[in-house]
């Protein structure tokens, strides 16, 4: 071997020349991307015969671009690594819109790589155009079209970096076909990325010390942490842990954050909001100091907003200053990265002398204890029909030991698995919280399975929504991903009929599927393996044979048809006035909304 | 259940807006690339903000920099919101809000200009009118015949907005106005 090409083989990302669609998988290649989720079109061809050409990257295809972008998704929020979708032009870009603006919501650090027709055809109304940054401009955290093979590689580099730096989010790089085919230097990762660019990680360390001085005084302090949690790094999780165990607050977190605190730490409240326990929001509505942590004061979470918390100081911590004083005035904000600031947090306390009264601590938490005594996920099991609750207690049992990872659709399926399943580690949970996309589930839980190829990956599901994106069991099945799809089927958008209960006079407009396929031998086409379970008594069997079986499983699990899902904060309420289960006679839900409530969702 | 029992608020940010709205000026600087105007004008549109006035145009040729600015109305909490949402946009260097910068520095307000080209149309005592009344503005001729004068104007808003209404009556034809340029007194920059 020369010594030419030894240097070559060594540095293969050095400056050097290579066509446009080289590039592409050169930067992919310099940038760690392991696994990419596409579909082929005319405008990306000359990337898919490089990809052909290759065995570095591996390409999952699926069945519908929306998949693509899920998939990446949940491959990004079980890894902590970039997701990265291919999609052709026109239609192929039009598709990959949902998780766009999906991954934007959740801040998932997402790369989405488009085809264009050539150069010299954009704007003339040609096969497969649209205007891809035009429309994904609003659903992105940045967008690229690359008219100059030269800045490729460049653009490509800045694209990962704005992607996975600051608050993470999807970004997007048009790519015209004849750039593809061009020939061009590219230019290897840079170190100095673009000035305009800078987001705040290291925290404000007076800030930080008047947060600390504020938390040692506190009588009644609360821990509400988010998303901000997960997307900083396992590192961050540890330290809140830490943080929690010093200071003995209680803590309590939104569905984005669930995991960050282990569900069987003795601190733990449940998750909060509209479908939160009811000791996280009274305790949330009472407390009088309150440390948000990468948290965003989300509307499904404060519920109305002059009743939110009234009596405390608010602290925020956030790497987004947009987030600051966005829905709730803050007293004293802390601009950086979660993990930075906890770190300090938690250094500074443990050299502080000043800490909360252990008297006025101990009254807390025994009221606390009262609230938890009012078991707000409490529900009347049934004999003979399996209620939604019990199937996802089961499955937390039969699963819990395992190596598992969590997906869900949207609706109440989604809100009963975050309050029944316990999360113990960080990104173990992949949901569509701020966008709220059905459909968002099977195809993260393919994502997550091509991350994890051993682990247990269920999509618990609802009926309405799994079938949105039904279409990715073909591409599980291709991959051999053993996906387990749960479907909590009740033959109603849950969610939506709930909602026309308590807001609509019980009219149940179109919220009840009169036609489902069967789920088994729907399962059975695919390739797949199909279970069906009517009865409580042989639901721990079927779940096991689920877990068992090396396939791609499609679980109708038939669940009481009209169960809703409890406690709930009802629009236009606050905290304090929760509709609780045993509460919720028909006659409480149909007058729990007033007519302002009505108007609001 | 009448009206003043029902909640204000809601499980959506309506509640009502106690602040009251104010306009301020914006100064945006950005990397002048192909689509960073319409990220702005997104912003705005797509979260409901209010634009009263917008110019723009490349200030420092060099590094590529454009200047953007706007004229926006909103409560103090809003006008917030816009300044750090538009600092989210990638090729935002930049954003400051002149008034509240005025108010730091002592001033009153931010020197605001704009420029109208203004086209009247006329004969007669309606033409000399026209003409008395532009020396009168200090605006300049920028062409005319016999038969239509156009006016170069500049100044504030207020006085633009005057010296159009006088010529309404005097067979105005056209206006054209740039929106507003603005800076802040004093030595410093921006």
């Amino acid at each position: 071997m020369t010594a030419d090409k030894q240097d070559s083989d060594n540095h293969t990302s050095q400056r050097r020349e290579m066509t446009g669609a080289e590039m592409v998988i050169q930067a992919l290649i310099d940038q760690g991307v392991t696994d990419i989720f596409g579909y082929p079109g005319g405008a990306v061809l000359p990337i898919y015969d490089e990809l052909h050409q290759q065995d570095k990257i591996n390409h999952v295809l699926v069945r519908h671009e929306q998949g693509a972008g899920h998939a990446a998704e949940g491959y990004a929020r079980s890894t902590g690594k970039v997701g990265v979708m291919l999609v052709t032009s026109g239609p192929g870009a039009t598709n990959a819109v949902t998780p766009l603006q999906d991954a934007l919501m959740d801040s998932i650090p997402l790369v989405c790589i488009s085809g264009q027709v050539p150069t010299s055809l954009i704007g003339s109304d040609a096969f497969q155009e649209c205007d891809t940054i035009g429309i994904t401009r609003p659903c992105t955290k940045h967008n690229w079209l690359v008219k100059d093979v030269n800045d490729l590689a460049r653009v490509l580099h800045e694209a990962f970096h704005v992607a996975r730096t600051g608050r993470p989010g999807p970004v997007l790089v048009d790519v015209p076909k004849d750039v593809q085919f061009a020939t061009g230097f590219y230019t290897p990762p840079e170190t100095s990325p673009r000035t305009s660019y800078r987001p705040k990680v290291e925290g404000d360390i007076e800030a930080i010390k008047q947060a600390v001085a504020l938390m040692a005084t506190a009588k009644r302090p609360v821990i509400y942490s988010g998303g901000g949690v997960i997307n900083s790094g396992p590192q961050a999780s540890q330290l809140l842990r830490e943080l929690v165990e010093l200071t003995n607050f209680p803590i309590t977190s939104t569905l984005m954050g669930l995991g960050a605190y282990p569900a069987s730490g003795k601190n733990w409240l449940g998750m909060l909001g509209m479908h939160g326990t009811y000791e996280a929001n009274m305790t949330m509505h009472d407390c009088d100091v309150m440390v948000c942590i990468g948290a965003r004061f989300d509307d499904r979470i404060t519920g109305r907003l002059n009743g939110f918390s009234p009596n405390s100081k608010k602290i925020h911590i956030d790497i987004d200053p947009s987030s600051i004083n966005k829905a709730v005035r803050v007293d004293i904000p802390v601009i950086g990265d979660v993990g930075r600031v906890l770190e300090d947090m938690v250094r500074l306390w443990r050299a502080s002398s000043e800490k909360p009264d252990k008297k006025t601590m101990g009254e807390w938490w025994s009221q606390i204890d009262k609230w938890r005594a009012r078991k707000s996920l409490s529900y009347t099991r049934n004999k003979d029909v399996i209620m939604p609750q019990y199937a996802l207690e089961r499955l937390y049992e039969l699963t819990k030991d395992r190596d598992t990872f969590i997906t869900t659709e949207v609706g109440q399926h989604q809100m009963w698995a975050a309050q029944f399943y316990g999360f113990e580690k960080p990104n173990r949970w992949m949901t569509s919280g701020g966008l709220g996309t059905m459909g968002y589930g099977l195809p993260a839980a393919l994502g997550v399975q091509i991350a994890h190829p051993n682990s247990l990956v269920i999509d618990i599901a609802g009926d309405a929504s799994v079938q949105m994106t039904m279409q990715e069991m073909s591409a599980a099945v291709q991959y051999e991903a053993p996906i387990k799809i749960f479907i909590l089927n009740n033959q109603y958008m849950g969610m939506v009929r709930q909602w026309q209960q308590l807001l609509h006079g019980n009219r149940l407009s179109h919220s009840y599927t009169e036609a489902l396929p069967d789920f088994v031998k729907l399962a059975e086409a695919y390739g797949g393996h199909g279970i069906r379970c009517e009865k409580p008594d042989q639901l721990d069997d079927a779940i096991q044979e689920m877990i068992d079986v090396k396939k791609p499983v499609l679980f109708d699990c038939r669940v009481a048809n009209l169960a809703n899902c409890f406690p709930m904060i009802p629009s236009g309420k606050a905290h304090n006035e929760m509709l609780l289960p045993d509460e919720a006679t028909d006659e409480a839900v149909a007058n729990a909304i007033d007519a302002k409530g009505r108007q609001l969702v | 259940m009448n009206a003043q029992n029902l909640a204000s608020g809601s499980a959506y940010f309506i509640a009502k807006e106690t602040e009251l709205p104010i306009t301020t000026v914006l100064s945006v600087l950005v990397d002048n690339e192909p689509g960073v105007l319409a990220r702005v004008i997104g912003l705005f549109s797509g979260r409901g903000y209010n634009i009263e006035s917008l110019t723009v145009s490349e200030t420092e040729h060099e590094q590529h920099l454009s200047r953007i600015t706007i004229v926006t109305r909103g409560t103090p909490h809003v006008l917030d919101q816009i300044r750090h949402q538009l600092e989210r946009i990638v090729p935002v260097h930049r954003v400051v809000d002149l008034s509240v910068r005025a108010d730091e520095l002592g001033n009153d307000k931010p020197i605001q200009r704009e420029l109208a080209l203004v086209k009247v149309a006329g004969l007669g005592e309606n033409r000399n009118e026209a003409l008395r009344l532009a020396d009168a503005f200090h605006a300049k001729v920028a062409d005319a015949t016999t038969e239509h004068f156009i006016f170069e104007i500049t100044g504030k808003g207020s006085k633009l907005d005057q010296f159009i209404a006088i010529m309404k009556p005097l067979g105005l034809v056209e206006i054209c106005r740039t929106g507003v340029a603005a800076m802040n007194r004093g030595p410093q920059g921006m």
